[in-house]
């Protein structure tokens, strides 16, 4: 893959479920080592994109590549090169964290799957837990377990499929951590998410998906062009909620589970 | 794709079966309901039922050891659909994995656990006073049958697990087949039933198998119910893992 290859590359993708079309031509680049966040309503046709790049779904009509591997004629080579965390979190509850990453290690056919798992574990501060059923672990644990799920054997794009979703604030918190910290380490991501707040935070470029089709696609100060110029207001500035929220349980967002783990917040 | 077949395979197979080893109780509620029907048959309505001059509990147990796959393969539906609901199933096609190896890791896993569950419930016939003549080449065929029967039973399970909308759904489809055996020569012989019940259970698959398996462990030669027996079995295992090969692609694609 040459730096002008996109990471991912969609050309007109069409889908209809019966009589609903769900997507209508959709056209998305993303560069590679990027985060790119997908925002649109419940029902925009996020997660039915997502599908389609991750070999999941067949589209109509159009074209999709990933890492320049066709998803409709070269399937494999997509599903090695793209790894999918789901909106909702596709771990086994009966084996353990250590377990669950060792199980996708094998299952791409890497060597030393407890040594990655070990390190996945540690990575995603769950070392503690690597020994504990995945049904006992917190929602933002289950959540960290999944995306740690996705990363092994470090494949170039990682997509999230609204990875927040129903998460509370501090756990949400965790997954941003984790998702920049993978776009650090050069991986591209990207995200779908209906929270304006989550693409501000994460996202190089944000594509609106709105029915069925791409009508913006730009960096936040881009977006932020298209409407009139700022004006200047002075305005007195209530902390949010979850500002209150977060300085009363302990911005770490420590459960007694996690206290060796420690999180930092920019805000 | 292919080459990982087996690996991969044996990989989900692996896990599978840990899910059993975590919760054996699955193996046991397996082997309950077979063991009581062998109690209520053979200490209670046994001395009422004229098999000739076999014990009853040696007619009875080959019928009850169909039961008891078809009990068990209620479970094989029930993890099947718990994976697709929960969306691991998903997670492994997004994989580089071969296509297959998901479904013939519950269809392995399934023979495994009613193996288990079938040595647990000979275990009670024994203890019952069940005794065989059988010698080991006549044993071998008879695990060769159960393991058949449970391998078309299995694959009849995997379309009711790929189909079913309820976690209810996905095990309900068992009852039929844990009462046909009811309606055979398994508890009592086709000539005291009534002309078309007795035409009804001599030509359902039960009859011929249970026959075939009665005629090995008492060590008398088998006849054509064998091959009838065989021709069930290969039959329903032939239309089963199409319609469920059918049934997986449409859903994964």
């Amino acid at each position: 893959m040459t730096a002008l290859t996109p990471a991912i590359s969609v050309r007109g993708i069409e889908k209809s479920f019966r009589d609903l079309a769900v997507l209508r031509g959709v056209d998305l680049d993303v560069a590679p080592g990027s985060i790119v966040a997908l925002l649109g309503s419940n029902g925009a046709g996020k997660t039915t994109l997502v599908r389609i790049l991750a070999t999941l779904l067949r589209a109509d009509a159009g074209a999709a590549s990933v890492a320049g591997h066709d998803v409709r004629g070269d399937a494999q080579r997509v599903r090695e090169s793209l790894s999918l965390t789901g909106q909702f979190a596709a771990v086994d509850e009966v084996l353990t964290g250590r377990e669950n990453l060792a199980l996708v290690a094998r299952l791409r056919h890497l060597p030393d799957p407890n040594g990655i798992a070990d390190r996945l574990l540690a990575r995603f501060s769950l070392t503690d837990a690597g020994g504990r059923r995945a049904a006992t672990y917190s929602g933002g644990m289950r959540r960290r377990l999944d995306i740690a799920m996705s990363l092994v054997g470090d494949p170039r794009v990682v997509v999230l499929d609204e990875p927040t979703t129903g998460l509370d604030p501090q756990a949400r918190i965790e997954v941003w951590d984790a998702v920049r910290e993978l776009a650090g380490a050069g991986t591209t991501v990207l995200l779908t998410t209906q929270h304006l707040e989550e693409a501000e935070q994460l996202a190089d470029r944000i594509a609106i998906l709105h029915r069925g089709v791409i009508v913006q696609d730009g960096t936040l100060d881009e977006l932020r062009a298209l409407l009139p110029q700022a004006t200047v207001e002075t305005v007195e500035r209530q902390p949010s909620l979850e500002e209150v929220f977060l300085a009363v349980v302990g911005a770490d967002g420590a459960s007694p589970d996690e206290a060796s783990a420690p999180k930092e917040v920019d805000r | 794709m292919t080459t990982h077949a087996v690996a991969d395979t044996a990989t989900l197979t692996g896990r599978s079966l840990r899910h059993i080893l975590r919760s054996p109780d699955t193996i046991v509620t397996t082997a309950v309901m077979p063991i009581a029907f062998l109690l209520l048959f053979t200490f209670v309505f046994g001395g009422a039922i004229d098999v000739g001059d076999a014990s009853y509990v040696d007619y009875l147990l080959p019928g009850i050891l169909l039961i008891t796959v078809a009990s068990g393969i209620a479970y094989t539906a029930y993890r099947l659909f718990l994976d697709l609901q929960g969306g691991i199933v998903e997670r492994f096609q997004s994989m580089p994995i071969a296509r297959s190896s998901v479904l013939w890791a519950h269809v392995l896993t399934s023979i495994v656990a009613n193996l288990v569950s079938l040595a647990v419930v000979v275990g009670a016939a024994l203890l019952m006073g069940f005794r065989s003549s059988a010698g080991l080449g006549a044993w071998l065929a008879v695990v060769g049958i159960l393991v058949l029967f449970t391998l078309a039973l299995t694959w009849v399970a995997v379309i009711a697990g790929l189909s079913a909308k309820t976690v209810d759904g996905a095990s309900a489809f068992s009852y039929p087949l844990i009462f046909l055996p009811f309606v055979s020569s398994a508890f009592v012989p086709t000539e005291s039933m009534p002309g078309p019940v007795r035409w009804f259970a001599e030509h359902q698959p039960v009859t011929s198998i249970v026959d075939s398996i009665r005629a090995l462990l008492a060590g008398d030669a088998v006849g054509g119910a064998l091959w009838i027996a065989l021709a069930w079995m290969v039959g329903i295992l032939l239309v089963a893992t199409a319609v469920a090969t059918m049934l997986y692609r449409r859903r994964v694609r």
